[in-house]
């Protein structure tokens, strides 16, 4: 009988805390309570390493507090961690003053309603809503609501090509789809271990965007104009196959990019040369600097669309930055983003952070590529597509882009995916969306 | 808990606590709330640790708590058995992916315990006899068990890269793969989750097994000898036995450790779980915080419960029956 209670105390202990495991944990986030003028602040990683952005950001905020007398708390958070850190602070109330937010999630974090709504008054202070590029300012929050969030920096997709292996195989930078994929199957040699793409392919938020713009490229939405979900259309489906048949059918990227789970790796084969392209928002440009690669020796084209279809080439990407609602300091937040966003900072923040200008009649700083800043400023200005707008929005990102890791797994392993497949991968993701809402 | 509390104070060296005795018959009052305030503080803990956060997991099982109210949780509606009903309708996405996950959880702890005690007590009997270097040996064994666990499954992420990763380089020069087979991702992912939570693991069985074996007399066994019985007899019929006690409670602890395992899963694959390692801790921890649906999450981790206790029940009951038949 003693054993038994023995065992049932154990047991008891052991369930308490598997349970009490799931309940959720509080990081410590030490915001909000500091001295009168200290603002808390997390920042994203946008340049090199979360030291490096240390390393930049803090200059630039000494000259904050030397203007206006208010500190700043600086903690750099890296992606993977962003998203949590931000729902326990949702949840716990224990916020910093102000964060950057991926512009992606803006509509499903003004949702929560823990952000605070740039109204007029708001935005008079930050310095009035018509210094922004209007299709930055419109990834703030849903449409007709007061935005929560405001652009911070602005980033696109590119087609980045080694000029060299180009030029050496009598290749043009590719006008189509059909040109790429031709292209990149001359630049593959797999017994070299030379390829003629890399892909994030086991990185669902890069997976995500280029299911979002493959769809858009053949004129499909991915939900309707209520917000409901509608993954499984025709045009889904196709965009989806067609960027997964880059590593299945064209055989123009290695297998291994099924375990590539950020876009700095795709990006780093580019600057080492592994690879003869990578699409990557214009931030590799740093990366592809610091290992090496020179502005000259890669060119830019936009990513493009199939023949017939859509010039869509990436979605607005992007930074935002959000004030939280429960900040004491609402004021001393405001002078913070008004200073952010002032064209003298993101003139500073531009270059080291690679970053396209969010404000009008801006120029962009982050290369001395000409050609490449034009491109880039062309396609952000003029080829790109928001993301839908909608409170599932992150839900969207999560689940379409976990099965795109999955189908990319599959196919890595040595399994191939059919259109059939993808279609009910997507209905899957549709339903897990449409239970979460 | 009196009695003991008497028993104590009158064991002591009568000379010297005589004072403090007396002083404590005198208030009878204190004597009584003693064991009480000795308590309070665990009990308060225990409270606040286990007991209200559990309350709460299964408050919020019944709520909708999804982004709309996560800022503020108390105001969320009551969603009445809407959470379970989705959890558990296997037609749906959700279910379908919950069951298929509770399958993976039940392969992944059978086998991983399995393995685990069977390499615990393989080595603790084998460094049972006295022998140069045993100490040393030992210690190496506990290594695993002694290293902070993410620092170990993060260096076994690094070994099982496809490209770089040490196993893969292993096995290419011993000529046991022609190709550079996926660790991580795909159907191998349960294998490699196995080999690494067996690692993690066996040591713990291994311990608690050597403690058990200090405590059989070195006698049963010289008289076994003596009675002509070999190695394998003697641990059939002494060791086992001896060591039931011990047995049932590791059994039930690795079970349940394996069952709820967290951080093998995240730590090895990160954000990139293969369905073929979708444990179900893990698994209630995407559907809750990638998709902000607290309720959802909350009401597979009460059925977790539910079955980790039915699990439990039943284990003690056989165990208990045949103890008592013993």
């Amino acid at each position: 009988m003693r054993l038994r209670s023995l065992v049932a105390a154990v047991a008891a202990t052991a369930l308490g805390v598997s349970l009490a495991a799931c309940g959720g944990s509080d990081s410590g986030s030490d915001g909000g309570s500091g001295g009168d003028q200290t603002l808390t602040y997390w920042a994203s990683n946008q340049g090199t390493s979360l030291d490096n952005d240390k390393q930049v950001l803090t200059p630039v905020l000494e000259k904050f507090t030397q203007e206006t007398g208010i500190k700043v708390n600086l903690e750099v958070i890296g992606w993977n961690d962003l998203q949590t850190r931000i729902q326990t602070a949702v949840t716990s109330g224990q916020a910093p003053d102000v964060v950057n937010i991926g512009n992606t999630w803006a509509a499903s974090l003004q949702a929560t309603g823990a952000f605070l709504p740039f109204d007029a008054d708001a935005l008079t202070a930050i310095g009035g809503k018509d210094k922004f590029v209007p299709t930055a300012l419109a990834t703030g929050g849903k449409e007709g609501e007061d935005p929560t969030s405001v652009p911070l920096y602005g980033l696109a997709y590119g087609l980045y090509y080694n000029k060299a292996m180009f030029a050496a195989a009598g290749l043009q930078p590719p006008k189509t789809w059909e040109e790429m994929v031709s292209a990149a199957q001359k630049l593959t040699n797999p017994a070299k271990n030379q390829w003629g793409m890399a892909l994030a392919a086991g990185s669902y938020t890069e997976n995500v965007h280029f299911a979002f713009i493959n769809g858009a490229q053949n004129k499909s939405d991915w939900f309707d104009g209520e917000g409901k979900p509608t993954f499984t259309t025709d045009g889904n489906v196709q965009g989806v196959l067609r960027y997964l048949d880059l590593m299945q059918k064209d055989k123009v990227a290695n297998p291994s990019n099924a375990q590539y789970d950020n876009g700095t790796k795709s990006v780093n084969d580019f600057a080492t040369k592994k690879v003869a392209m990578v699409i990557n928002q214009n931030n590799a440009d740093s990366s592809i600097v610091a290992n090496g690669m020179k502005a000259g020796e890669y060119g830019v084209v936009p990513f493009p669309a199939p023949a017939g279809g859509e010039q869509v080439a990436s979605h607005v990407a992007g930074i935002n930055l959000s004030v939280f609602k429960n900040t004491k300091h609402k004021e001393s937040a405001l002078k913070f983003v008004k200073y952010m966003t002032d064209a003298g900072t993101q003139t500073t923040l531009g270059k080291p952070f690679a970053s396209l200008p969010v404000l009008k009649d801006a120029k962009p700083v982050f290369t001395t590529d000409a050609a490449e800043a034009a491109i880039f400023q062309d396609i952000y200005n003029t080829k790109s597509k928001p993301l839908p707008l909608v409170p599932a929005e992150d839900q969207f990102e999560s689940t379409v882009g976990k099965a795109m890791n999955n189908m990319f797994a599959k196919i890595a392993t040595g399994g191939t995916v059919s259109a059939d497949e993808v279609k009910a991968a997507l209905k899957t993701a549709e339903d897990q969306v449409a239970a979460g809402s | 808990m009196s009695v003991a509390t008497t028993d104590a104070t009158t064991a002591g060296p009568p000379q010297k606590k005589a004072p403090k005795k007396a002083g404590l018959e005198h208030r009878p009052g204190l004597r009584r709330w003693l064991p009480y305030a000795l308590l309070a503080p665990a009990v308060v803990l225990e409270l606040f640790i286990h007991i209200v956060p559990m309350l709460v997991g299964i408050w919020v099982s019944f709520v909708k708590l999804t982004r709309i109210y996560i800022a503020n949780w108390s105001q969320a509606p009551g969603a009445g058995l809407g959470n379970y009903k989705v959890a558990i309708d296997f037609d749906n996405a959700v279910g379908e992916g919950l069951l298929k996950s509770f399958g993976v959880t039940i392969v992944f702890s059978l086998v991983t315990v399995g393995l685990s005690w069977v390499l615990g007590m393989a080595a603790a009997v084998a460094l049972q006899p006295a022998f140069r270097g045993r100490n040393l040996v030992r210690t190496l064994f506990l290594v695993p068990y002694a290293l902070p666990a993410y620092a170990g499954i993060l260096t076994w992420n690094f070994m099982l890269q496809r490209d770089t990763g040490a196993v893969n380089h292993v096995l290419n020069q011993l000529h046991l793969t022609s190709d550079r087979p996926f660790w991580l991702i795909g159907g191998n992912a349960l294998a490699a989750l196995i080999t690494v939570a067996t690692w993690k693991l066996w040591t713990f069985a291994f311990l608690t097994l050597m403690a058990g074996l200090q405590s059989i007399p070195n006698e049963l066994y010289e008289a076994a000898s003596v009675d002509g019985a070999g190695n394998l007899r003697q641990w059939r019929n002494i060791t086992l036995p001896q060591l039931r006690p011990v047995n049932l409670v590791l059994v039930l602890v690795l079970f349940l450790w394996t069952f709820s395992d967290f951080n093998t899963p995240y730590v090895l694959f990160g954000t990139a779980q293969p369905p073929a390692g979708d444990l179900i801790t893990f698994h209630i921890y995407n559907a809750s915080f990638l998709t902000w649906n607290f309720g959802t999450g909350a009401a597979m981790s009460v059925l977790l419960l539910i079955f980790l206790m039915i699990v439990t029940g039943i284990y003690l009951l056989v165990t208990g029956r045949r103890s008592r038949r013993a």
